[in-house]
Parts: C-alpha cells; sequence; structure tokens
C-alpha cells in the first residue's frame, strides 16, 4: 500500500512539474508575440460544439475555416469549453480552463457571457478576451464583435420584394426570435422590410416574435399562422432552424432564410438567406493577436473596440440566388450592395432606394418614420448611429406590424 | 387578413402541436398502471423520434416508420424494466437517466449522420410526406370554422386518439386490464392470487414506452425531420408526466387534458393574431407578455398538481396505491 501511494504521489509531482514547465513557457511566448505554430486559441460556446446547425455550429465552422485558412492546427491549437450556460459562475469557470490551457486569445461567443467577459478580462491582462454580440470592452484586451446583418437583410429583403411583385401578394411574414426587446431583431427586421419596399413600396411585413432564441416547434408554426391567417406570400426569418421556410414550401409560398443557405432545406420556397462569414472576423481577430505583440496592444492593433464589420468586409451577405428568385434579383441586389460597399448610403438613413429589377436605382430624400408615426431621421439626413442599430433600436419601421 | 380562418387555424394547431402530449401521456398511464413510475418519458420519445424517422425513411414508409419508432421506445422501456423489476434499482433516478441516455442517443445519432451528410431531408421521401398530409373527415370537416380545424388532420393523429381510446377500454372493461390495475394497486395480492407481476410489469412498461415513441416519432415529422441543436421532443415528456396526474390515470380524460393543455400551448403562437383580428373582444391578449404564454403551461401544470391533491378523497383517485415502490417477492 505505501508502495502505490509513493508512486501515486511521485507522478503527481511530475506531473506538476510539467504543469509549471508548460505554463512557464507559454507566459513566455505570450508576452513576445506568438507565432502561428505555438498560437492558441481558447472557445467559450453556449451549445454543443458537435452541434451540425445553428449559432454555435456557425461560430465554430467560422473559428476552425479561420485557424486552418491560416495554416493552424485545430486539434493542437484550438481549445473549446462548450454547453456553458450563460452564468457568469460559468463562463468564469470556463475562462478559468482556457487560460490554464495557456491559450493567447479567447472567444465567448453567447450575448449572457458579457460580464463574466469584463471581470476576467481584468484579472487576466495577458490574454485577449473578444465578446460576441456585447457592448462591453476595454482599451487593452477586450473587444466586442458584431456584424451589421441588417444590410445582408435589405439585400434579401430586395429578393423578398421582387418576388411578392411577381405573385401579386403584398403580405410579407416574419418569424422573429424578439422583436423590439432587442437591437438585433429590431434592425434586422427593419433593415428587411425596408429592402422590401424598395421594390414594393405597397408591402406589409408581419411579425410574430417568439420571445426565444430557439423554439423550433413553434418556430413552423408562427410561420404556419402567417401564411394560414395573414396571407403571406413570402416569409422571413430571425431564427435558427429551417422551419419557417419548410413551412412556406409545404404551403407553396416562398421564404427568406437565416444564418445558412436553407435551399437544400426548402428547394421549392427558398429564395436567399442573410448569412454571416465569421471565418472574416476569426480570422482578423487571430492575425491581430498574433501581430500586437502584447495582449495589451490587442484593442489598439483592431483599430476599435467594438468590431462591426458589414457588406464591405465580406462580414456579413446573402446566400447564393436559389432558382425560386424572379429574373432580375441578381442585379437589384448588385446594384444596392454596389452602393453600400463604396459606402455611398447606409440602411437607415434619410434617403430612400426605389430598386428595380432591371438593376435601376433611385434615390429619393425620404424621412425615416417609424410604425407609430415618429420621424427617426429626417429626409436626407444622416444614416443613424451604429450605437443605436447595436444597442437602442427599440422600434420598427413604418409598414411593419407585429402580430 | 381573414378572421375566421385565425379560429380556425388555431383550433388546428392545437390539436397537431400537442397530439405527442397525448401518445406520451397514455404511455405513461400505462406505465403507471402496472406500478412503476417511469420518469425517462423525454428521452424514451427522443429515442423513438430519431431512429423512427431515420428507419422509416430510409424505407421511405410512414408504416416502418411507426413501427421502428415503436420498437425503439419499448426497448427503452426494457432498460427501464430489467432494471427496476429485475434488478430493483430506484424508478425515479432509473427513469431520470433514461432521458439523460434517450437524449445523448438523440444527438449522437442525428449529429453523426448529419456530419457524414446522410441525415435523411423529409423532402425527398414522397410516402412520408404523403402520409403524413391531412385526411379530412367527409361531411364533418365541411362544417364552417371549425370543421376544418377539429376534423382534418393526418393519420397520426387519429392514431394517437383511437390509441387512447383503446387503452381506456383495455384498463376497464377487460380482464388483462383489471389484472394490471390490481399489480399496481397491490403487487403483493395479485402475486397471490397468481397473476405474475413481473411479466405483466414488462410487458406493459414496454408497451406503453412503445406508445411514447410513436409520439416522438410523430414530433419529427411534424418538425419535418429538420435536425438542429433543439431536441425535437421540446420539454413534451416531461409535460405528458405532469398530464398524467391531470387526467387522473384515465387515458380517456387524457384526451381532454392535451387539448386543455394544448389550448393554453397554442395560445401562445395564435394569441397575438387573434388580439389583431378581434381588438373588441380579444384585445387584451396582446398585452400579455411571451413570457407569460411561455409560462403558461407550466403554471397550468402546478395548479393541476395543486388541485389534484387538494381534492383528496372525495374523488376516486387514479392513483396507483403502489406507484413508485419496486415489489419484492421475497420480501412479501
Amino acid at each position: 500500500m505505501k508502495k502505490i501511494v509513493a508512486l501515486f504521489l511521485a507522478v503527481l509531482m511530475l506531473l506538476s512539474f510539467v504543469g509549471c514547465a508548460s505554463t512557464g513557457t507559454e507566459t513566455g511566448t505570450g508576452e513576445g508575440g506568438a507565432a502561428a505554430a505555438d498560437f492558441k486559441v481558447g472557445a467559450i460556446y453556449i451549445n454543443s460544439k458537435n452541434d451540425t446547425a445553428g449559432y454555435t455550429f456557425a461560430h465554430h465552422n467560422g473559428i476552425v475555416t479561420a485557424m486552418k485558412a491560416m495554416g493552424m492546427d485545430v486539434d493542437k491549437q484550438l481549445f473549446i469549453v462548450d454547453e456553458v450556460p450563460e452564468d457568469a459562475e460559468q463562463v468564469g469557470a470556463a475562462v478559468d480552463t482556457l487560460v490554464g490551457k495557456g491559450v493567447n486569445i479567447i472567444f465567448g461567443i453567447s450575448f449572457g457571457y458579457i460580464d463574466a467577459m469584463e471581470t476576467k478580462a481584468a484579472e487576466y491582462p495577458v490574454v485577449i478576451f473578444s465578446h460576441a454580440t456585447g457592448y462591453k470592452s476595454n482599451s487593452t484586451n477586450f473587444n466586442n464583435y458584431f456584424g451589421r446583418a441588417y444590410q445582408a437583410r435589405y439585400l434579401a429583403g430586395i429578393a423578398a420584394g421582387l418576388k411578392s411583385l411577381a405573385i401579386g401578394n403584398n403580405n410579407v411574414g416574419y418569424v422573429a426570435a424578439y422583436g423590439t426587446e432587442y437591437a438585433e431583431t429590431a434592425s434586422g427586421i427593419n433593415g428587411f422590410a425596408m429592402g422590401v419596399q424598395s421594390v414594393n413600396p405597397d408591402a406589409k411585413v408581419y411579425v410574430k416574435k417568439l420571445g426565444t432564441w430557439a423554439d423550433e416547434v413553434n418556430e413552423a408554426a408562427f410561420a404556419k399562422e402567417l401564411i394560414d391567417s395573414f396571407g403571406c406570400g413570402v416569409i422571413s426569418q430571425h431564427c435558427d432552424s429551417a422551419q419557417p421556410q419548410i413551412a412556406a414550401e409545404k404551403a407553396n409560398v416562398f421564404g427568406c432564410g437565416y444564418n445558412s443557405d436553407m435551399t437544400p432545406d426548402a428547394p421549392k420556397a427558398h429564395l436567399t438567406a442573410a448569412i454571416w462569414h465569421w471565418d472574416v472576423y476569426y480570422g482578423t481577430a487571430i492575425k491581430a493577436a498574433m501581430e500586437c505583440g502584447e495582449a495589451s496592444k490587442f484593442v489598439e492593433k483592431m483599430g476599435t473596440p467594438a468590431y462591426y464589420g458589414g457588406l464591405k468586409e465580406n462580414f456579413v451577405d446573402v446566400s447564393p440566388l436559389s432558382e425560386n428568385c424572379v429574373e432580375g434579383t441578381d442585379k437589384a441586389i448588385a446594384a444596392v450592395r454596389k452602393l453600400i460597399v463604396d459606402g455611398e448610403w447606409d440602411v437607415f438613413s434619410g434617403v430612400k432606394l426605389s430598386v428595380n429589377a432591371q438593376g435601376e436605382v433611385v434615390k429619393t430624400d425620404a424621412a425615416l418614420v417609424d410604425n407609430q408615426g415618429n420621424e427617426i431621421v429626417p429626409a436626407g439626413g444622416e444614416s443613424v448611429a451604429d450605437s443605436v442599430i447595436t444597442g437602442t433600436m427599440n422600434y420598427f419601421v413604418a409598414g411593419v406590424e407585429l402580430v | 387578413m381573414d378572421k375566421l380562418s385565425i379560429i380556425t387555424s388555431f383550433i388546428h394547431s392545437i390539436i397537431v402541436m400537442n397530439i405527442p402530449l397525448l401518445y406520451g401521456t397514455v404511455g405513461e398511464i400505462l406505465v403507471e398502471k402496472s406500478g412503476s413510475l417511469n420518469l425517462g418519458v423525454e428521452g424514451t420519445m427522443a429515442v423513438g423520434a430519431v431512429i423512427g424517422y431515420i428507419c422509416g425513411c430510409w424505407a421511405n414508409s410512414l408504416g416502418v416508420g411507426i413501427l421502428t419508432a415503436f420498437v425503439m421506445g419499448a426497448l427503452c422501456g426494457l432498460i427501464f424494466a430489467v432494471l427496476t423489476v429485475s434488478l430493483q434499482a430506484n424508478q425515479n433516478i432509473t427513469g431520470l437517466t433514461l432521458t439523460t441516455f434517450g437524449l445523448g442517443v438523440y444527438f449522437f445519432v442525428g449529429n453523426a449522420l448529419r456530419s457524414a451528410k446522410a441525415f435523411p431531408t423529409m423532402n425527398d421521401y414522397d410516402s412520408i410526406r404523403a402520409g403524413f398530409e391531412d385526411i379530412p373527415i367527409p361531411l364533418l370537416s365541411k362544417i364552417p370554422v371549425i370543421g376544418p380545424g377539429l376534423f382534418s388532420h393526418n393519420i397520426l393523429v387519429y392514431l394517437g386518439i383511437a390509441i387512447a381510446v383503446l387503452v381506456w377500454w383495455y384498463l376497464k372493461h377487460t380482464s388483462p386490464g383489471l389484472r394490471l390495475r390490481s399489480i399496481g394497486e397491490n403487487p403483493a395480492a395479485a402475486d397471490s392470487v397468481g397473476i405474475s407481476v413481473n411479466r405483466n410489469k414488462y410487458l406493459h412498461i414496454c408497451l406503453g414506452c412503445g406508445i411514447m415513441g410513436i409520439g416522438g416519432y410523430y414530433m419529427s415529422l411534424y418538425m419535418s425531420g429538420s435536425f438542429n441543436s433543439n431536441c425535437w421532443i421540446n420539454g413534451y415528456g416531461w409535460i405528458a408526466v405532469a398530464l398524467v396526474i391531470f387526467a387522473n390515470w384515465n387515458p380517456a380524460l387524457a384526451i381532454v387534458g392535451t387539448f386543455v393543455f394544448g389550448f393554453f400551448n397554442t395560445l401562445r403562437v395564435s394569441g397575438p393574431s387573434l388580439a389583431v383580428a378581434f381588438p373588441g373582444a380579444l384585445g387584451w391578449l396582446a398585452g400579455i407578455p411571451t413570457q407569460l404564454y411561455q409560462a403558461l403551461p407550466f403554471i397550468i401544470t402546478a395548479i393541476v398538481l395543486v388541485v389534484t391533491s387538494l381534492r383528496g378523497n372525495k374523488f376516486s383517485s387514479g392513483l396507483p396505491a403502489a406507484l413508485g415502490l419496486n415489489y419484492f417477492r421475497e420480501e412479501r
């Protein structure tokens, strides 16, 4: 018995030496700027890393794609703690685990990680913290990132609007996780609705909100009701699953998906989807983290504590147009995309676009008005601030009705 | 907007969205009547759902899907029976473990097939899709407004109600049903008059879990086989456990219970639309926060539990006296 205990203790001591040794080298590389071969990426996921669809999958895919493109070994250089609920204690523990593994940068993908990420960023100044969808940051090692999904949704709205003209049905449905409670959903709905109206000014967008980010059973039911009761001919969505598109296909109407190209899910209904290229950000962030030398210079290297990429950075986009789209949809979308990418125009401004299937765009000064009749931006005015789009947009534009 | 069609679609949704609850409840009633409390409904339904869906698609046959789901559910039941009847394991813990196990199997099988790009898409299987189409009942479905809502459903809705009625008749009016009930009340007494307790328990646990499996399969078809990061069963298994009490262990009442429950469950989907369609009478529905709608089914469950336990001896409770207690012959 004594021998076993002694052996056990010896092994334990040996292990602790190894542990010390490895932490030592990591701190060394962390300070001197890590090369691609020994740079370590950490990630905290809300769902399982083994998911094959949905939000976590999209981020995991983005990180893996970005790392592979940089020639990094995902098996050895990516450390993941998954299925972490939005609870400060558990997020903190996940951060501790990752720091213990010696990661150089930690990505937290869920909004509710925000406070824990902030606290831990102060606790570990030699590690970089990067938080998706949040609004907190510091000037050294903690930033947040998100994308102008509303721009992609505007383009998808053009496809939906042209389809609504073609089928002669001005009712467009929208299954949303939330309504005006979150700027993320409100800006998406507004962007989409304005895209629809740019080609079909008479169109009305009926929104049904789920009150939760993922609820597949009701996503299907909500879409069905929009089609059956509100006579919607095109169904758009802000939810993970393809249920609204499948419901559209069953009812012989059309739809615009979200997050991934949903054409395989609903080949006869799907037009195009607003999608994210998360690897664009992850590639940029990992590169900046490698090059910035010290973790405290990360935010400076990124140029901003709040990365907010759009069509221009190719961070958001629309998926390839399906055969269900009206002829000329590609031209109309290309014309508007050019305006946005060139920085000549943005969605929430006092300038309205009028687009047609020939790709002709007419700009007119018109006030941005919400659906209660309040003026948000005067005619000809500048676009609303980014901080409004990400944080405080709590209204629907004219032509949107919550049902 | 067609105001009356909102009512029709509300009625229709109450039934199609909540029929899996009926399968779960009836299955659980059968299990509990044998004196076994199986908390693994959620897991059992999940296994039936994913395996039933995959096999049904591969065979391109709704019948094969139903049968596979039933067999897979029954297999989960067999695990439960071996552990609790033969090995005398604690029923609560075994049931909870079964839920974890079932959800694990669900995600393991589903994600493995998705990763291999081999997860079947319901769109590709005509006979499954056609088999799940609504079949209107002649004449009745022609009644305006409520007709299409109440009397035009897919085959699995009719099957679920038929199973509920059959189980009610079996428990109430047949001698095997009487024997089963006696085991649930007092297994020692049943044993003493020559009823094989263990054989009956095995049989009915497997049968009940098989029925739950079909309920899971229903969900897979309702979700069009779109596999995502959420489980298709979505908590229905847990609500079914509560509905058993609501129904007072009576499968016929379970039909009523399912739809009362379904009414509140579905109000979440249709409430705001009803408010828009009838601003005068139902406008107040729009003021209810979504979160309250979400909580409603569970609030109702809590109220039901309180009411059923308060009414005490005034009603003849269907609660099997030996529920949750393992029967060990040598301790008799």
